[in-house]
C-alpha cells in the first residue's frame, strides 16, 4: 500500500463513518414509545415537541457519551501504554461515583455542575493514583496493569458500595452505573457537551498523544514537554469520566472496545484516528440504545446493557485472534 | 563539541559513572566501547537528557543540557536508545515522520516529507513503509528506529546500539551511512556518538574512540591507538589479537 491509497482510505473511511452516524441519527429520532404524529406530509406541533424535548437530545447524549468516552479510552491507553486499560476498569469512574456520593451525602442541594465538577477531581486523584501504581509494573506484563486496574478499581468500588449501603443511597448507585437514555430531555443532558468539547480539544492535541505513546525516551528525545502532555490526558478523561457518570452512568467497554478495533486496522496515530475513534463510539452506542428501544417495544433495555454484551464479546474476539496481514 | 564535567552517577550506593570528565570532538563518528554494565547507555543517555544529572555538567555545542529547553535540545540532538519497545500501532512511515515533530510541532511541510523519504530510503525501509511495527522482524524494527533518529536532522545523533539484531549486509549499510553523513553536507556534515560492540565495525568506520569500563573512562583517542592487542586485552580482560587489514586495525577476538 503507498502512503497516497493509505491516505484516500483514511479519507473513505471518515465518509463512511459519517455516513452510518447520520443514518442512525436518523432512524434514533424516529424509533420510541410514543408515536410520531404526521399531519400531511410534515410533522405537527406536537411531535415537534416530542422531537425538540426527548429524541433529539437523546441522540445527543447517546452520541456524545459514546464519542468522548472511546476517546477517553485511547488517550488513557496511550498514556499507560497499555491496550488493554480503560476509566471503568482502572478505578477511574469508582473514584468519580466517590466524589459523587460524598458530595450528594454531605450536601444534597449542591448544583449538578458542582457535583460534576467534585466527580471530576476525585477522578482525577483516582487515576493519578492507578498511573502511580501502573509505573512500577514491568512493561514485559501487559497484562498484569488492567488486572492491577480491575483490583483498585474493586477496591474504590467496595468502599463506594459501603458508604452507599451505610447511607442508604444504593438506588443510586444503580443510576451512575448502568448508562441509561430513557430518562435523557433537553435540559437534563447539555453539561455531556462539554465532554464531547473535551474530546474536540484533544485532537489538537493529537500527535503529542501519539508520541507520549511511543514511551518516555522517545518523548523526551523529540522535545515533548511530558508534563503538559499528562496533564491535559488526566483532565480529559477524569472530566469526560465525571460528566458521563453524572449525567447517563457509565457504559462500559466503550473506552476499551472501541479504541482496539479501530487500532487493528488503523494502527495509532492519533491524528488520522481520532474522528474514527470518536465516530465508532458513537455509532455503537448509539445502535445499542436503538437496539435497546426495540428489542423488548415498548419497554426499554439500558444501552450499557446492550453494549456490555455485543462489547464484551468483540472483546474476546480481539483478544483471541491476532491479525495476519503482509503488504 | 561534547563536554561532559565531573559527572557522577549512582543508583542506590552503586556508583554507575565516577568521576567522568570527557570531550566528545566534532571528529565525525565516536565510537563508546566497552565491557557490559560499563555504564555506556548511562552516559548517552545523560547527555540526551533521558535520565537526570546527579552531579556535573554536560553541555552540547555551548549549550548546557540541564538549562537548555528540551524542545530546543530536540532540534540540536537525538538519541535512537538500545531498546525500543512501543505497545501502540504505529506504521513505519508514522514512526519514521514523527522524528520531523520538532522541527514543525503540527503538519508536516514539504522539507519533512523529502527528509522522511530519504531516511527510509537510507534504511531500506521503502517496501516496508505502510505496514505497522508489529509486522516488522527485529532488525527491520530497529532500522526503523534508526531512521527516525536519522529523520530528526540533528546535528548530533546519538545511537546506542544501532547494530542490534541487524545482518552483515545492513550492520554495514548503517555503518557506511553514519560514516557518510558524518563528512557530507555544510558545516562538516553530522556528527554520531555512537555505542558499539562489533569492534570491527569501530575500526573500520570510526574516526575517534572512547572506552568505558567500571564507570570509568579507561581509554580514548584515534582507532589505531586504541585498537591494539595490549589495550583492548585489558578492558576486557580476554586475549585479544589485533592484525591489519587495508591499513586498518583488524582484531580477532572470536577465535
Ligand atoms: N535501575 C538500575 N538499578 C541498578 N543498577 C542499574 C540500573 N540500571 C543500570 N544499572 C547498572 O548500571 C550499570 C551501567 O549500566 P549501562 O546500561 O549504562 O551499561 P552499558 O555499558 O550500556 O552495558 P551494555 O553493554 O550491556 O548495554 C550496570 O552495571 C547496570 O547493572
Ligand atoms: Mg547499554
Amino acid at each position: 500500500m503507498t502512503p497516497a491509497s493509505a491516505f484516500s482510505n483514511t479519507r473513505a473511511s471518515y465518509l463512511a463513518m459519517a455516513l452510518l452516524l447520520t443514518l442512525l441519527c436518523g432512524v434514533s429520532l424516529f424509533v420510541g414509545t410514543a408515536d410520531l404524529p404526521w399531519a400531511g406530509n410534515w410533522l405537527d406541533r406536537e411531535a415537534l415537541k416530542i422531537l425538540l424535548i426527548s429524541r433529539l437530545p437523546r441522540t445527543a447524549a447517546a452520541v456524545l457519551t459514546g464519542s468522548s468516552m472511546a476517546v477517553a479510552g485511547i488517550i488513557m491507553q496511550l498514556l499507560v501504554r497499555n491496550r488493554f486499560v480503560e476509566p471503568g476498569t482502572t478505578g477511574t469512574t469508582e473514584a468519580a461515583m466517590l466524589g459523587l456520593l460524598l458530595v450528594t451525602l454531605l450536601a444534597p442541594s449542591t448544583p449538578i455542575f458542582l457535583k460534576m465538577v467534585i466527580a471530576a477531581i476525585s477522578a482525577l486523584i483516582g487515576m493519578g493514583g492507578f498511573l502511580l501504581l501502573a509505573r512500577r509494573l514491568p512493561p514485559s506484563q501487559p497484562l498484569l496493569v488492567p488486572l492491577v486496574g480491575l483490583i483498585y478499581g474493586g477496591i474504590i468500588g467496595a468502599g463506594v458500595i459501603f458508604i452507599a449501603y451505610q447511607a442508604d443511597m444504593l438506588q443510586y448507585l444503580a443510576v451512575w452505573m448502568s448508562g441509561e437514555f430513557s430518562g435523557v430531555l433537553a435540559g437534563r443532558y447539555e453539561l455531556l457537551w462539554l465532554a464531547g468539547a473535551m474530546a474536540v480539544l484533544a485532537y489538537f492535541a493529537a500527535d503529542q498523544f501519539t508520541i507520549a505513546g511511543l514511551g518516555k525516551s522517545a518523548g523526551v528525545s523529540l522535545g515533548l514537554n511530558y508534563g503538559q502532555v499528562m496533564a491535559l490526558g488526566l483532565l480529559t478523561v477524569s472530566m469526560v469520566t465525571a460528566l458521563v457518570v453524572v449525567t447517563i452512568g457509565m457504559v462500559p467497554f466503550v473506552g476499551l472496545v472501541v479504541p482496539n478495533i479501530v487500532s487493528r486496522f488503523m494502527g495509532d496515530n492519533l491524528r488520522a484516528n481520532l474522528p474514527i475513534v470518536a465516530g465508532l463510539g458513537g455509532i455503537l452506542v448509539l445502535a445499542s440504545d436503538i437496539i435497546g428501544r426495540v428489542v423488548r417495544f415498548p419497554y426499554e433495555i439500558p444501552a450499557g446493557t446492550i453494549f456490555g454484551v455485543f462489547g464484551a464479546t468483540i472483546f474476546l474476539w480481539l483478544l483471541l485472534s491476532r491479525p495476519a496481514r503482509a503488504s | 563539541m561534547i563536554s561532559i564535567r565531573d559527572v557522577n552517577h549512582n543508583i542506590g550506593s552503586a556508583r554507575i559513572l565516577k568521576d567522568i570528565n570527557l570531550d566528545i570532538p566534532r571528529a565525525g563518528a565516536t565510537a563508546i566501547i566497552g565491557p557490559n554494565g560499563a555504564g555506556k547507555s548511562t552516559l548517552l543517555n545523560l547527555v540526551a537528557r533521558l535520565q537526570p544529572l546527579q552531579t556535573g555538567s554536560i553541555s552540547i555545542d555551548g549549550q548546557d543540557v540541564g538549562k537548555t529547553p528540551t524542545a530546543q535540545i530536540a532540534k540540536a540532538l537525538a538519541i535512537v536508545s538500545q531498546q525500543n519497545f512501543v505497545a501502540s500501532r504505529l506504521r513505519v512511515r508514522d514512526l519514521v515522520g514523527f522524528g520531523r515533530w520538532p522541527h514543525h510541532r503540527g503538519r508536516m511541510g514539504p522539507e519533512d516529507h523529502e527528509a522522511v523519504d530519504q531516511a527510509l530510503a537510507a534504511f531500506d525501509l521503502l517496501s516496508f513503509q505502510s505496514r505497522f511495527l508489529d509486522e516488522l522482524s527485529g532488525g527491520q524494527q530497529q532500522r526503523a528506529f534508526v531512521a527516525m533518529g536519522f529523520a530528526q536532522g540533528t546535528d548530533w545523533l546519538l545511537l546506542d546500539e544501532p547494530l542490534n539484531n541487524l545482518d552483515m549486509f545492513h550492520a554495514r549499510a548503517l555503518m557506511k551511512r553514519v560514516h557518510g553523513v558524518s563528512r557530507s553536507g555544510a558545516a562538516g556534515g553530522r556528527q554520531v556518538l555512537m555505542v558499539v560492540h562489533e569492534i570491527n565495525y569501530v575500526a573500520a568506520w570510526a574516526d575517534h574512540v572512547v572506552a568505558l569500563r567500571e564507570g570509568e573512562v579507561a581509554l580514548q583517542g584515534a582507532p589505531e591507538e586504541i585498537l591494539t592487542s595490549a589495550a583492548l586485552s585489558g578492558l576486557y580482560e580476554m586475549d585479544i589479537q589485533v592484525s591489519e587489514h587495508q591499513g586498518r586495525p583488524l582484531v580477532l577476538h572470536h577465535v
